[in-house]
Formats: structure tokens, sequence, C-alpha cells
């Protein structure tokens, strides 16, 4: 069996955020990077099949972004998938979804993967294109933003996550594309002697040029910072003041205290 | 310029959401058709065109036909824009049909700044203002970002659309969330945990807070998600929606799935060490500190 799961690295989302000289992306200067979240739970879901199906399975983690993207990869690696393929791109931001997707589509075409796990959006674009764009530009069947997911024999079992505590039940068959939402499964914590096993393991990187046959579709203007709300009070300083203020306001403001 | 809209049905109703596309149509002032698979005895109120197909047949999940359905559609309309909201029907349709006609997609509009689509970015903290390059272009809206105002009106000319079309994914009906023994649409007060309170051995003082205020405790999705809180106090899109006196939430940084299940509260507090936090954008009073510092101070004051 063939697994591909893909990956973007994402700074932390408590980050403070400033505009990059370019502007139309964040600086990176000082930002703390790890795996985009719904990612981990597409890894842990690909790694949980490759120990069901067990044999000699394939699982390729597969990531666009500079050198620095490698460190996420090998927690991936660390997760258990068996090999990396990094696809260098410096400029990886300037792409949009679609060429990200074709980025993608055009390493998997022809490698006959039983399965493809994403992420349903990264946490910094959010867009929740690529995955569903992936399965469109491989002729596969895809499902989004699922919340479980099992696999027998080629059937495959998932729920989609709706609104309001509503999930859907679909069926499909292998070869397919999923993406992964948060709380599908529990993603593991890469153990000491699995990292240092990861170390070992291929990581094999490809310049973005021999995939990228595409060009983009939407063009981003500008990034910007939103103008704050006005309006909202905030109080800083010690615990037991901020205390006092709150209950001061709540007693003002609210009919809640007496 | 023509919009086409791509309305939504849920177990048989037509969602809500749909008018905010035609609200969205609206403020481009753009000629607008509807499309959706539904059924006939809950038809959209807009003046306009709208291509029903039957949900019985096509289901109401069912991505290769409703693309095959709206494609059909739009080589019949030849819309500009084509409209989705951005919810699980939405982000998952929409990219189908944006490949299938080799055209741009922009994902959860906010706005529409001279032309160019406002969406946001890492948490909401930032915005990108995307211009599509295609003459055409697929566009979702984020929920409750162009409102409705008014109770929807209008006779709709009907045109029902039928495809014989196979798919390749088999809908298996609808799986509802257990209801556990809260009800949190109704509490006066709630006291809600998220990702910043750490871990499950924390929740307890959020909850000890929420019993000094004589309210219910809630939580966000990834506390919910992590297994520290039950589904049934979930407040979001996946969860509740709440409209309490007031509102606390504690670490809860305010992504926009949360913010859809509270921001109707009558008062909103939020506690984040994170100044930034897009919960400070709607909150009343941002206390900035660590709520596990904040919280005991706060239930001191409340017994004192």
């Amino acid at each position: 069996m063939k697994i591909l799961v893909c990956i973007k690295q994402v700074p932390d989302m408590e980050s403070k955020f400033k505009i990059g000289t370019e502007g139309i992306w964040y600086n990176e200067a000082d930002l703390a990077w790890r795996m985009n979240e719904y990612d981990e739970y597409a890894v842990e879901q690909a790694v949980q099949l490759k120990e069901q199906v067990g044999g000699d399975t394939d699982l390729v983690v597969l990531s666009i972004g500079p050198e620095r993207v490698k460190e996420t990869m090998k927690k991936a690696l660390a997760m258990g998938c068996e090999r990396g393929v990094h696809v260098h791109d410096d400029a990886y931001y300037k792409k949009d979804p679609f060429e990200i997707a074709s980025i993608i589509a055009e390493y998997a075409k022809d490698q006959g993967f039983d399965l493809i796990f994403t992420g349903m959006q990264s946490q910094d674009r959010g867009s929740a294109q690529v995955g569903i764009l992936v399965g469109e530009l491989l002729g596969l069947p895809a499902v989004s933003t699922i919340v479980d997911f099992t696999f027998a024999d080629g059937a495959i079992s998932v729920k989609r996550e709706l609104e309001g505590g509503l999930k859907a039940l679909v069926k499909l068959q292998a070869p397919a594309l999923v993406t992964c939402q948060l709380g599908l499964n529990t993603p593991r914590y890469p153990t000491l002697p699995n990292i240092m096993k990861a170390k070992k393991k291929e990581l094999t990187s490809v310049p973005v040029g021999d995939l990228l046959k595409v060009e983009e579709m939407v063009k981003v203007e500008k990034m910007f910072v939103p103008e704050k709300r006005s309006g909202g009070l905030v109080l800083e300083g010690d615990v037991k003041d901020l205390a006092d203020k709150l209950v001061q306001i709540l007693k003002e403001k609210t009919t809640v205290l007496k | 310029m023509k919009a086409l809209l791509v309305g939504e049905y849920r177990e048989g109703k037509l969602l809500a959401s749909s008018y905010e596309l035609v609200a969205f149509a609206k403020k481009l002032g753009a000629e607008m058709a509807l499309f959706v698979v539904g059924n006939e005895s809950q038809l959209p109120k807009i003046d306009g065109k709208v291509y029903l197909a039957d949900a019985a047949q096509a289901g109401e999940y069912n991505p290769d036909l409703h693309k095959q359905l709206l494609l059909d559609v739009i080589a019949k309309e030849q819309p500009d824009t084509v409209v989705f909201s951005h919810s699980s029907y939405g982000w998952d349709l929409a990219p189908r049909v944006a490949a299938a006609l080799k055209v741009g997609q922009v994902s959860e509009v906010v706005d529409v700044v001279d032309g160019a689509f406002i969406v946001p970015s890492c948490n909401s903290k930032l915005r990108r203002s995307i211009k599509p390059k295609t003459a055409r272009c697929v566009v979702t809206l984020q929920a409750g970002a162009f409102s409705f105002s008014g109770e929807p009106a209008g006779t709709p000319t009907l045109e029902k659309v039928a495809t014989a079309g196979t798919a390749r994914t088999e809908f298996g009906g609808y799986e509802v969330a257990e209801k556990g023994g809260v009800d949190l649409t109704k509490a006066q007060i709630i006291v809600s945990a998220g990702r910043g309170v750490g871990k499950k051995e924390n929740v307890e003082i959020i909850a000890k807070l929420a019993a000094a205020f004589g309210g219910e405790l809630g939580a966000s999705r990834p506390v919910v998600d992590s297994g520290w809180v039950d589904h049934s106090r979930q407040v979001g899109t996946t969860g509740q929606t709440v409209s309490p006196k007031l509102y606390v939430a504690c670490g809860i940084s305010g992504a926009i799935q949360h913010l859809a299940g509270m921001k109707k509260s009558d008062f909103l507090v939020a506690i984040n060490k994170d100044k930034d936090a897009p919960i400070g954008e709607v909150a009343d009073v941002l206390v900035v500190a660590d709520v596990l510092q904040f919280a005991p101070a706060l239930i001191e004051r409340l017994k004192g």
C-alpha cells in the first residue's frame, strides 16, 4: 500500500505578527515554527493506517517550503512516516492554492498512492482549497473535514463534520483523498527513540521548478493588520487589582452581579 | 456583473446563510441567480432565477453530482462570480467547481474593497487583499460577514435541473451529537475554558470560576477535542450557539468558529495573556493576564 500525507509548517498563531517588506506576507523573523495543527491529525491517521495494514506500506510525507520546513518533516518522520519529500521553495508564500495543489499533484501523479491525507486547511491562510484541489487534479474522490476514518480492504468510511454538532456519514473506495479536521484522532508525541530513528530516514529535496507547471489563478495584493475595533476596555496590571476593577465594571455594566 | 449563488439545504430545510449570499450580491450590485440542491417546499425567497435540483435524487452531500449540476447551470447562466458560504458544504464544493472551470478561488471573504476580496489570515490577526487573475472566479463567504437585513421576500422563477451522472461517494445519512445534560442556550452566565488554560487539570479552576459566578462552564473546540471538557459544553459553530448576559472567555484566542457561537452575548469579558488575541476585538473588557493566576483572584473577590 502507498500513502501520502501532505503537511505545512506554520508559525505559532500566538505570535505577534508584523507585515514583511514585500507587503504581501508576514515578516518571518523571530517566529516559532511548528506543524500545521490540522496536519498533525493527517499524519497520525496516515501512521495509524500504515500500522493497520502492515506489510511493506510506503508512507511518504511531503512538504513545500524553505529549508526550515525539514524540521517539521522530521517530526512527521518521528511520528511514523517512512520517508520525506521536501519540495524546496523559498518563494512558497507567493504561490496560490492552485499552484500548491498542482505541485503536489505533479509529484503524486503516476505514483499510485492508495490514500492521500491532508489537513482540512492551514492555520495561516485557511483557504481549505489545497486538499480538495489535489483530489480534483489527480481525479481522485475526496472528502473534506473528516472527524472519523475507518479502512477495510479498500473501503473507506468517514464522518464529515458539519455545523451544529452534526456529522455526515460518507463511504468511498480507495484510491481517495481525505482532508482532516481537528479531533479526528489523538496525534502521538514522537518518542525519543523514534526521534533518533527519524534522523536516519530518507528525506529528499526536490527543487520546486521540477514540479511547478502552472501559473497562479489569484494574486495577493497586500497583507495588512486589521484596524482594531475600538470600544473594548483593556485592563492590565496586578491580578488582584484587575479582579477588583473587573468586578466593579460588571456591577456597573451588567445585571448579573449584585 | 452576474453572480450565481449556491444556496444550502440541511435535512430538508433551506439554511438562513443562503440569504447572506444574497446580501453579498446586493453589495456588489450584481445581477443574481441561485442554485440549490433542496426541495420545492422551501424555496429561497428572492426575485430572480432559482435553479433547483431535487435533494431526494442528488442527495444533500454528493460532491460529484452537485458539481455536475452546478457546472451545467454555470454553462447556462455564464456568471462572473460563483458564490458559496464558507461552510462545510461550501469549502468542500467550491474548489471542485473552481478546478473544473479552471478559475481562481478566494476563500472566506469578509469584505470587498475596490474590487479586491478581503480575507482573514493567521487566526484573524491579519488580512489579505486578493484579486482573481481569471475573468471568472469562485468565492466563499465567511459566515456572518455579509448580513442580510430584514425579512427575505421575493418570488423566484423556478427552473428544475437534474443530472444522470454517477457519484464516487455514498452519503449514509447524518449522525447527531449525543445531547449531554447541559443546555448552555438557557444559561445567563457562561465561563468558557480555551486552549490557554494549558492542561486538563486546569479546567477545574475555570469550573470553580463559573460556579463563583453562578454560571455554567463552557469550552472552546480545542479543549473539547482534547477531551478536557465534554462536547455538550462546546460553544461555537460545531457546538452550541449561546447568548448569555455575561460570557467570560478564559484563554480563548477568538477563532471565528468560536466567536460565531457567542458573539450575541450581552457582555463579553476575555481573559488572555496575549493582548493581540482576536478575542480582544469583540470583548467589552479584555483582561490581559494569565488566566490561571487571575481566576483564583477573581474567585476570591467574587466570594468576598
